[in-house]
């Protein structure tokens, strides 16, 4: 037989509430301890570097005073130098390697993880992630003598038929190949070369979660595969497509190798991408470090942390697109 | 509450052709589907064995039987899913109205235009609002969705049709992730129903739901059949009871693949089994 529960009397009494708490084991204990040691030294070990360089580039700055963010030339000899040249070279190379890195990333994480038949699926996630691993070196040899010949006449292409469109494209002597050898363009197409294992990597691994029900969803009711890729896979995706552009951009940004053996260091705003001449902060400090000492090798800490400051910014952006999204859970950046 | 809305919350809308102003959407008939000495394999493993079938047009057809047994892999055969499990293959024949849905010359995804499905668990593609899930069968196939007016008139007949029009309609515009379970499965039927399907396969659509919901989903079943012809798969033998005109008993021995044991009308297979086992299953005896 059911019983019934009288209602309660009025007024209500006060009830003690219970502490509600687990006692952790000693092993949770451990491995929480280890966790968190680990995660807060990660967060110490990225403290101290910007300590360290805001500390080295102290004197230059104080030289230099708010110039040292505006001022184009480095001249540290003349006692005037400063990152502006240098940070819009860096932007601009990011940005072309982003341009090429970019939808052919996207095309082959979408090709592997759905369109692949299943045997070579895994031969190619496998070369992509040992492309990810080849040295930044190799690709600057390859770079060096193989991409940047055969980019000369995409740029001169690029510059002819196109400038009179879009003027930023013309270049002073356009019949000479010898305008476009080392430009922001071509270091910007070859770091794009280096960045697109790891994004394709991050993406095509996000989009082989998207969900069994969702994508069976999307075909029973008649889609096709590019349909079901549209309305499940992308919208899926989305924190692992916007978490591997930036992971890239991040890259790109730090690049130095292969941006090194193509550019010829100048200290201007270019504002004609194709035209030779370009240079980045990550080239720049790689070039001068061995010569530089005094105030000068402080001005390139300062360098130095302009870049640490700006890829932190960028990645932490990435981080809070990404956590607001479906995906994110699965996504590191 | 007024006669309105009371009508509203009883009446299911069953006339789907009557108001049609829908161009490009060809109106659905329930179709008969046959299957004919159908077997199947994952890889070498056999999981059904010469099975016939006959699901009757406008009527239910339940499917019933210990788990393993090869139920769910019979309903993704009818509407060409089970060929997207890598390694599997089948023998046999799929007639609806008469034609091979496996012929070679016919495309999968008409197969499935015409033959809808809903799954066990609830899909419903969650950062589409409501109102675009329900239209999203119309979309990815590429169907032009009805003028402004049109596309209300659809989502409201299909929403209706699966009881879910008055839990929602206030909140066309949240995602689909936002409903119940229940809802959320509703919403499902919603949208297979929304391209008008000849025949919509259930794969024990209310095995994750609550009394209510369940309850809410048979009602719907009964109200669609007529229009469209239903093939669900059940564990529950008392929704069997209440919601089919036929049934089939699947069964497989340890390690065998699954065939029919018996199939009839279900009042006669409930009351009168002629097999044994069938008697024990119906009767809560084994599964
Ligand atoms: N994707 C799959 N790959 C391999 N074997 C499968 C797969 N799906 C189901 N099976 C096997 O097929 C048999 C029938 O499964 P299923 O059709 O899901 O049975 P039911 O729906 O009646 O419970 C089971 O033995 C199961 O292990
Ligand atoms: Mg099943």
């Amino acid at each position: 037989m059911s019983t019934l529960t009288e209602g309660p009397p009025a007024p209500v009494p006060v009830r003690d509430r219970r502490v509600i708490k687990s006692r952790p084991t000693t092993s949770d204990r451990t491995f929480v301890a280890a966790a968190r040691s680990a995660a807060v030294s990660t967060l110490v070990i990225m403290g101290l570097i910007g300590v360290f360089l805001a500390i080295g580039a102290w004197p230059a700055i104080k030289q230099q005073g708010f110039s040292f963010v505006t001022e184009s030339q480095w001249l540290p000899e003349a006692g005037t130098f400063g990152i502006s040249s240098l940070l819009w070279g860096t932007i601009l190379v990011g940005l072309f390697a982003l341009i090429v890195a970019v939808p052919v990333s996207f095309g082959a994480a979408l090709f592997i993880s759905e369109y692949a038949p299943r045997s070579i699926k895994k031969a190619l996630v496998t070369i992509v992630d040992l492309m990810a691993a080849v040295p930044a070196v190799i690709y600057a040899i390859w770079a060096l003598f193989f991409l940047q010949e055969r980019l000369l006449s995409v740029a001169q292409w690029l510059s002819v038929h196109l400038s009179g469109l879009l003027p930023f494209l013309s270049v002073e002597v356009p019949d000479s190949p010898s305008s476009y050898t080392s430009s922001a363009f071509i270091a910007g197409v070859a770091v794009g070369f280096v960045v697109m294992p790891t994004m394709t990597s991050v993406m095509r691994e996000v989009f082989s979660q998207a969900p069994t029900g969702e994508r069976e969803g999307a075909i029973a009711l008649g889609a096709t595969r590019w349909g079901m890729i549209r309305s499940v896979v992308i919208p899926f995706g989305r924190a692992g497509i916007i978490g591997g552009i930036m992971l890239g951009l991040g890259r790109a940004l730090g690049e130095t190798i292969v941006v090194f053996a193509i550019i010829s260091p100048m200290f201007e705003f270019t504002t004609h991408p194709l035209e030779s001449g370009t240079n980045t902060i990550a080239a720049h400090i790689a070039i001068r470090y061995s010569e530089s000492s005094g105030v000068a090798l402080s001005g390139l800490l300062g360098a130095g942390l302009i870049l640490f400051l700006f890829t932190l910014v960028i990645n932490t952006f990435a981080g809070v697109v990404v956590s607001r999204s479906r995906s994110g859970a699965a996504t590191e950046i | 509450m007024t006669t309105d809305t009371a009508s509203d919350e009883t009446r299911v809308d069953l006339d789907i052709d009557a108001t049609t102003t829908i161009p490009q959407l060809t109106a659905g008939a329930p179709a008969t589907l046959v299957a004919r000495e159908v077997s199947a394999w994952f890889g070498n493993h056999q999981v059904l064995d010469n099975v016939d079938l006959t699901m009757a047009a406008g009527q239910v057809t339940a499917l019933i039987g210990p788990s393993g047994c090869g139920k769910s892999t019979f309903l993704r055969i009818l509407n060409r899913m089970h060929e997207l499990v890598p390694g599997a293959s089948l023998a046999g024949e799929i007639l609806l109205d008469g034609q091979d849905i496996y012929d070679l010359d016919r495309r999968p995804i008409e197969s499935r235009r015409r033959i809808g499905m809903v799954f066990q668990k609830a899909n419903p593609f969650p950062t589409m609002s409501v109102h675009d899930n329900v239209l999203a069968g119309l979309r990815l196939t590429g169907r032009k969705t009805p003028g402004k007016n049109g596309a209300a008139e659809l989502v409201e007949r299909s929403l209706r049709s699966a009881g879910l029009w008055e839990e929602v309609k206030a909140r066309l515009g949240t995602p689909g992730s936002s409903l119940s379970g229940g809802q959320q499965q509703r919403l499902c039927i919603a949208r297979a129903l929304a391209v008008r399907p000849d025949v919509l396969l259930m794969d024990e659509p209310c095995s994750a739901l609550d009394p209510t919901s369940t309850r809410r989903v048979e009602e719907t079943i009964r109200s669609i059949a007529g229009e469209v012809t239903v093939v669900i798969v059940t564990h529950n033998m008392q929704q069997a009871q209440r919601v089919s005109d036929n049934c089939a008993f699947f069964l497989a021995a340890e390690g065998q693949p699954g065939y029919i044991v018996e199939q009839g009308p279900t009042g006669e297979l409930f009351e009168n089994p002629r097999d044994e086992r069938t008697s024990d299953y119906v009767n809560g005896r084994f599964g």
